[in-house]
C-alpha cells in the first residue's frame, strides 16, 4: 500500500512536470479566464440604457420643442437629430436609430419602432412614451423594494453565470486531451504495462489541472469582489465548497470526453465548440430557465452550469448557506461521481 | 505548370469524409442551432410567482388579487400567512414578488392618506425583477382604475393621473409586427453556426497536421504557401455557405422565416465573414505550438465574439471603450447585416459600412495569416 502511494505521488509529479513546463499554455490558462471575467463583468449588461431616437417635426410648436428637449435630456436616449419624413424608413432600416418620433401638425405623436429586436423595442416604446407623457403616472401609493439587488445591476445575474460558463469550458478543455493524447502519441502502452491502477492514473492526471483551476478560482473571486463589486463575503465557506465541487465536476467532464474521443481534435471540438452553445443558452445565464417550454426545461437538467448558476446566485447574491443549496449541490456531486466512474470504466476497457 | 490546388482540395475533402465525427457534427450543429435554440430565446418574463398579503380585505384589495390571478404574467400558487413567511419564500426562490396591502387601504385611499402598498421583488435577476415589478404595478393600477371607473372617477383622486390629460400617442411596430423575439434571434443563431465552423475547424485541421508532423512533408514539397492555405480553407468556405443555406431552409420550413431583403446580400456578407474568420484561425494556428494551446486562444476570442457582438445584448448598451473594441469583431457586422436583411429588407446602401468593414477585416486577417506562416519551421 505504501508502495502504491509512492507510485501515485510520483505519477502526480510526472503529470505536473508535463503540464507546468509548458509555460506558454500555463500563462494562457491562468490569464485568459481573468481577462474574460473582467471584460464581461464591465462590458455586458442586459439592461437597455442607450436608445437611438430620431424625430420628424412637421411644425415647431412650444410643445414640440419641449418634448424634443425632454428627449435630449434623458440619459437613456441618444437623439440622432431631426430627419425628414422620407428618411424614416432608411434610418430604421440601417439601424441608425431604434425609434422615430413623428410630431404631426395636429399635435399628435406617432412613435415608429424598429421592432426587429422585440425586446429592445418594447422598452424603447415605453421609455419614449413615458417621456412624452411628461412622467405622469398613476397616483397610486406604492412603495417598491428590490430585494438583494436594489440598484438592479444585471451583473448580479451575469457575473455568476460567466463564472459558471468559463470554469466548465476551460476545465473541460484542459483535461479533455489528457488520456487521448497518451493514445495519440503512443505512450498509452507504457501506462498499460505499469503496475499502477487505472483509478490512480486518472486521478493523477487531474491533480495539476485542479491546482491550476484553484488558482483561477482565487483570482476570479478576488477580482469579482474588489473590481466588480460582487458580494462574495456573504457566505465564503459555502461559496468555496460549491466552486470546488463544480471545478472537480468540470475536470471530470473533460476526462470523460477524453476517454470517449478517438482523437485530440474530436475531444477539443466537443469541449470547445459543441458544449459552448448549450452552456450559454441552457444555463439560465441569458434566458431564464423557468420561461422555457417543458421539454427544453428537462433538457437543462443535464447541463451542469444550470445547477451551478442556481446555486451560486443564492450563495453569492443572497448570502445563503449550504442548507439552501443542498439540492443543486447533490445533483452536481452525483454528476461528478457518475462521470468519474464511467471514465474509469472506459479506461479499463482500453486496458484489455 | 499545372496547379496542384484541385488535388490538394480533393485530399482535404477525402480526409474530412473519412473522419468519423466531423460530418455528423456538421449536420447536428445546424439542427441544434436552428431547430432547438430559438425556442430557448425568450426575453419576455412570464410565470412570475406572486404572493399577496392582504391585510385590507376590502373590495379593492380583492379586485387587485383577482387581476393578478387572471394575468398571463403571474402565477399565484404559493401562499404566505404573513410578511416574514413571504420573505422566506422569496429568499428560497419560490416567490418572485410580494404584494403587501396594508390595513384599511381602500378606506384611507378615499381620504387620500393611504399607507402605500409594499411591493417586494427578488431582483437577483435584475431583468426579471424589474419587469415583474412593472407588470405588478400596472396590474394593480388597472384594478384601481377599474373600480374607480365603476364608482365614478371622483372616488379616488384620479384627475391628475395621466389618463385624463393623456395626449394622443400612437405606437407603430415595424419589421417584426408580431414582436417575435425568435425571429430576431434566428438570423444571429445562423451566424453562431458560421462562427464556430470557420473558427474551430480550420484551426484544428492545421494543428492536427502540425502535431502529426505531416505539415513538414508539405513544407518540403514545391507547393506554395498560398496554394497550401487556399487548399485548406476553400473547403471550409464552401462548407460555411452550404451550412448557411441549409440553416436558412430550416428556418423557412420550421419557423416560416424568409429574408425580407436579398439573399444575395446575406451570402455576400457570409462569404466575407468566412474569409475573416478563417484568416483569423490560420493566424492563431501559425503562432501556436500545440493543439490545446491553439484552442484555448481561439476560445478566448470566440467567447468575446459571442457575448460582445450584439448577439444577446445590444452593443449600444455597453460602455464606450467596449463598443470601440467591437469595431474589430467581424461578427458584429455580419450579425447586423443578417438581422437587417432578414427582418427589415435592408439594401446594400443601408449596410455599406458593415460590408466595407468586413472586407477591410478580411484583408487584414488574411495578411496577418500570410505574415505569420513560415514554411521552414
Amino acid at each position: 500500500m505504501a508502495n502504491d502511494m509512492s507510485t501515485f505521488v510520483s505519477f502526480i509529479k510526472k503529470e505536473c512536470t508535463h503540464i507546468f513546463r509548458d509555460v506558454r499554455t500555463m500563462l494562457i490558462v491562468l490569464l485568459m479566464p481573468v481577462v474574460l471575467m473582467m471584460l464581461f463583468g464591465f462590458a455586458i449588461s442586459t439592461e437597455i440604457n442607450n436608445i437611438n431616437v430620431a424625430a420628424v417635426v412637421d411644425r415647431y410648436t412650444p410643445e414640440v420643442r419641449h418634448d424634443l428637449t425632454a428627449l435630449e435630456q434623458n440619459p437613456y436616449i441618444t437623439m440622432r437629430g431631426v430627419i425628414r419624413e422620407n428618411e424614416v424608413d432608411g434610418c430604421l432600416r440601417s439601424g441608425d436609430c431604434a425609434a422615430v418620433v413623428m410630431f404631426d401638425a395636429q399635435g399628435r405623436r406617432n412613435i415608429v419602432l424598429d421592432a426587429s429586436n422585440s425586446s429592445l423595442s418594447a422598452s424603447a416604446g415605453s421609455y419614449v412614451q413615458s417621456i412624452l407623457n411628461r412622467g405622469q403616472q398613476m397616483p397610486l401609493p406604492v412603495t417598491t423594494y428590490m430585494r438583494h439587488n436594489p440598484q438592479l445591476k444585471s451583473a448580479y445575474n451575469f457575473v455568476p453565470g460567466v463564472i459558471g460558463l468559463i470554469f466548465i469550458l476551460i476545465c473541460a478543455m484542459m483535461t479533455c486531451v489528457s488520456v487521448v493524447r497518451e493514445k495519440e502519441t503512443g505512450t498509452m502502452e507504457v501506462l498499460l504495462v505499469s503496475p499502477i491502477k487505472p483509478f490512480y492514473i486518472v486521478l493523477a492526471k487531474m491533480v495539476p489541472y485542479f491546482i491550476v483551476s484553484m488558482i483561477n478560482l482565487a483570482t476570479i473571486l478576488i477580482l469579482s469582489d474588489l473590481v466588480l463589486d460582487m458580494p462574495i463575503s456573504g457566505n465564503l465557506p459555502t461559496l468555496l465548497t460549491l466552486c470546488t465541487l463544480y471545478i472537480i465536476l468540470s475536470l471530470v467532464l473533460g476526462l470523460f470526453v477524453s476517454t470517449m474521443a478517438q482523437s485530440q481534435m474530436v475531444a477539443l471540438l466537443i469541449c470547445a465548440m459543441v458544449m459552448m452553445i448549450p452552456m450559454i443558452m441552457l444555463s439560465g445565464m441569458m434566458f431564464p430557465v423557468e420561461n422555457l417550454p417543458p421539454v427544453l426545461k428537462q433538457l437543462t437538467y443535464i447541463v451542469p452550469a444550470r445547477w451551478f448558476n442556481d446555486a451560486i446566485r443564492k450563495v453569492m447574491v443572497e448570502g445563503l448557506g449550504l442548507t439552501a443549496i443542498w439540492k443543486e449541490f447533490l445533483i452536481l456531486a452525483v454528476m461528478a461521481v457518475g462521470l468519474f466512474a464511467t471514465s474509469i470504466m472506459k479506461f479499463n476497457d482500453r486496458l484489455e | 505548370m499545372k496547379s496542384v490546388l484541385p488535388i490538394l482540395i480533393r485530399k482535404e475533402l477525402t480526409q474530412f469524409r473519412r473522419n468519423k465525427v466531423l460530418p455528423r457534427l456538421l449536420i447536428m450543429m445546424p439542427l441544434m442551432l436552428v431547430l432547438i435554440m430559438p425556442l430557448v430565446t425568450q426575453m419576455d418574463v412570464k410565470n412570475v410567482s406572486v404572493v399577496v398579503i392582504d391585510k385590507d380585505r376590502s373590495s379593492l384589495s380583492m379586485r387587485m388579487e383577482s387581476h393578478l390571478t387572471h394575468s398571463d404574467y403571474f402565477r399565484m400558487d404559493e401562499s404566505a400567512a404573513d410578511y416574514d413567511e413571504a420573505v422566506r419564500l422569496l429568499d428560497q426562490g419560490h416567490v418572485d414578488i410580494i404584494v403587501s396591502i396594508p390595513q384599511h387601504f381602500e378606506r384611507d385611499m378615499q381620504s387620500g392618506h393611504a399607507k402605500p402598498i409594499l411591493l417586494v421583488a427578488n431582483a437577483v435577476n435584475a431583468t426579471k425583477g424589474a419587469q415583474g415589478m412593472q407588470y405588478a404595478m400596472q396590474t394593480i393600477a388597472s384594478a384601481v382604475q377599474e373600480l374607480a371607473t365603476e364608482r365614478g372617477l371622483s372616488t379616488f383622486d384620479l384627475e391628475q393621473s395621466g389618463l385624463s390629460t393623456n395626449r394622443l400617442i400612437t405606437v407603430q411596430n415595424r419589421y417584426n409586427p408580431t414582436s417575435n423575439y425568435r425571429h430576431f434571434m434566428l438570423p444571429a443563431l445562423m451566424i453562431i453556426l458560421l462562427l464556430l465552423v470557420c473558427c474551430f475547424l480550420p484551426l484544428l485541421n492545421i494543428m492536427t497536421e502540425k502535431e502529426h508532423g505531416t505539415i513538414e512533408q508539405i513544407n518540403v514539397t514545391p507547393v506554395g504557401r498560398l496554394e497550401f492555405m487556399l487548399a485548406k480553407l476553400i473547403p471550409y468556405w464552401l462548407m460555411a455557405l452550404v451550412l448557411l443555406a441549409f440553416a436558412m431552409l430550416l428556418a423557412w420550413a420550421v419557423y416560416g422565416l424568409v429574408p425580407a431583403g436579398h439573399s444575395a446580400l446575406i451570402f455576400l456578407g457570409a462569404f466575407l465573414f468566412a474569409l475573416c474568420m478563417s484568416g483569423f484561425a490560420v493566424s492563431i494556428a501559425n503562432i501556436s505550438n500545440t493543439m490545446q494551446q491553439a484552442i484555448f486562444v481561439m476560445f478566448f476570442f470566440v467567447m468575446q465574439f459571442m457575448l460582445m457582438s450584439g448577439l444577446f445584448t445590444p452593443v449600444d448598451s455597453m460602455p464606450v471603450w467596449a463598443q470601440a473594441l467591437t469595431y474589430l469583431f467581424p461578427p458584429r457586422y455580419i450579425i447586423h447585416i443578417m438581422r437587417a436583411v432578414y427582418l427589415k429588407g435592408a439594401l446594400l446602401s443601408d449596410l455599406w459600412f458593415d460590408f466595407t468593414m468586413l472586407a477591410v477585416l478580411a484583408t487584414a486577417f488574411n495578411i496577418l495569416a500570410t505574415i505569420t506562416y513560415k514554411k521552414q519551421n
